[in-house]
């Protein structure tokens, strides 16, 4: 993997640096694609999760506009309407934006928190969205399960981040 | 940690540029991303070849793992089999015995049947499947209930057939890639199949409510209502689904309502036959002479 190697004075590829991101968040929409044929969703959405992780990890590396490509190859892989997750994500990363630009002390504990509150939003707009697009909708309950999943596996999926992180930009 | 201080990146006009449209980005794709849901809402077939080809892409993935996941599965099973033998065995030995009596009651009735439907001239007009195909993996997350089949456009599948397994209707297609398709599952909160309940010959609606469960309401007023244990099958009413193919069966009553069971559970769909979508028939023509 020549490409993915350091340069000449120690850095790491471009590549490396801006895909291993990119390419971590679709293997978690990927996870979908587990060959269980469940009648209840259980598994928590983890392309949102490495999504918001390498967010919160690395604020300046992405803009909110890399939700749009992000969150719409998650709709396809999902099969859930283009568009949902799409503008979820966006408007999520928008609201991330928003919460950096105020003036408090971040720790690890306060990104879990904000984290709790997108996946809540995402969980219920992609009930809503579900909901609208199938013309009725099923009940809520059955979303609660993976949505308490999620917020547990937040933690995890941050330290995953970490040390993918720690790879990426290793000389 | 000082909160994140990446917003603001000096004084070159460059970069302040860079952001400011990256959010003019993120905000016009919000609106696109809420038109794509409008558009998907009022015209499910409209981005047929993308997500097709994403299917495509995706269902190798769920192929491949298949076989492993349901090996693991099969493991505990047999495991358990093991330590429950004798009483199983004598278990099975009566279940036998009573299905030889049932069996040979059928035979007459199949008889029976047959001879009936000579002399009424019925035509006998079950749909011949188009093709058995394996299903591969569902969607795990998110509210809708989806399977996908690994067959496509290329082997005759077209979007609305109706898919069944060996024990019971399973749903419908509802996307199709040239190798893969989607199957919306009757459990899905979009899913609505008429029913009939064997016992009373009641017609009946079963929705989808996304949780494992169909729940069934009467189409008439003051029917015999439903039992626990209840058979639906399909009506055949409005096209789309063949008559008679067996559907779930009645759990819990309440009521004008009652839930039902699917019969083919999707945990243990291997294989599902897809069968061509019956003729849906033309609509009324409005009534003549109420012109303005």
């Amino acid at each position: 993997m020549a490409i993915t190697q350091s340069g000449q004075f120690g850095r790491p590829s471009p590549l490396r640096l801006q895909a291993l991101p990119v390419a971590s968040t679709l293997l978690g929409s990927c996870l979908t694609l587990l060959p269980f044929v469940s009648t209840a969703p259980i598994l928590p959405p983890f392309g949102l999760l490495m999504a918001l992780a390498w967010r919160l990890l690395r604020p300046e590396m992405w803009g909110a506009w890399i939700a749009l490509p992000l969150g719409l190859a998650d709709d396809l892989i999902t099969g859930s309407a283009p568009g949902t997750s799409m503008t979820l994500w966006t408007i999520t990363f928008l609201g991330l934006d928003l919460v950096d630009a105020r003036p408090m002390w971040r720790d690890y504990l306060l990104d879990w928190w904000i984290a709790c509150g997108a996946i809540l939003f995402c969980a219920l707009g992609q009930w809503a969205f579900g909901a609208f697009v199938a013309g009725g909708g099923g009940a809520l309950w059955p979303m609660i399960p993976p949505t308490i999943l999620a917020l547990l596996f937040f933690p995890p999926v941050a330290r995953l981040c970490a040390l993918l992180d720690r790879w990426r930009l290793a000389k | 940690m000082a909160p994140p201080r990446h917003r603001d990146r000096g004084f070159s006009r460059r970069i302040q540029y860079g952001l400011f449209i990256g959010y003019v980005a993120a905000g016009i794709g919000v609106i696109v991303g809420i038109g794509l849901v409008l558009i998907a809402r009022f015209d499910p077939v409209a981005f047929q070849g993308i997500r097709g080809l994403a299917l495509d892409m995706t269902t190798p993935f769920s192929t491949v793992t298949r076989p492993i996941v349901r090996g693991g599965g099969s493991l505990a099973g047999d495991i358990g089999d093991y330590f429950n033998a004798a009483s199983e065995n004598r278990r099975l030995r009566d279940e036998l015995a009573e299905a030889h009596r049932g069996l040979i009651e059928a035979r007459v009735l199949a008889f029976e049947n047959a001879r009936l439907k000579r002399t009424l001239r019925l035509v006998g007009d079950q749909a011949r499947p188009i093709l058995a195909a394996r299903i591969v993996g569902s969607d795990l997350t998110g509210p809708r209930r989806f399977a996908t089949l690994a067959a496509g456009r290329a082997d005759g599948i077209a979007t609305g057939q109706p898919v069944r397994a060996a024990d019971g209707l399973v749903g419908r297609i509802a996307e199709v890639g040239s190798h893969a398709s989607r199957i919306v599952l009757l459990t899905d909160g979009g899913s609505a199949v008429p029913l009939r309940v064997v016992r009373t010959g009641e017609p009946a609606i079963g929705e989808g409510r996304g949780e494992g469960t169909l729940e069934i309401h009467s189409t008439i007023v003051g029917g015999p209502g439903f039992r626990r244990g209840d058979l639906l099958v399909t009506s055949g009413v409005g096209g789309v689904y063949p008559p008679d193919v067996p559907v779930a069966v009645v759990t819990t009553t309440s009521g004008e309502i009652a839930t039902a069971l699917p019969l083919a559970a999707p945990a243990r769909l291997d294989f599902a036959l897809v069968l061509p979508q019956a003729p849906v028939p033309p609509p009324v023509a409005p009534p003549a002479g109420r012109k303005h």
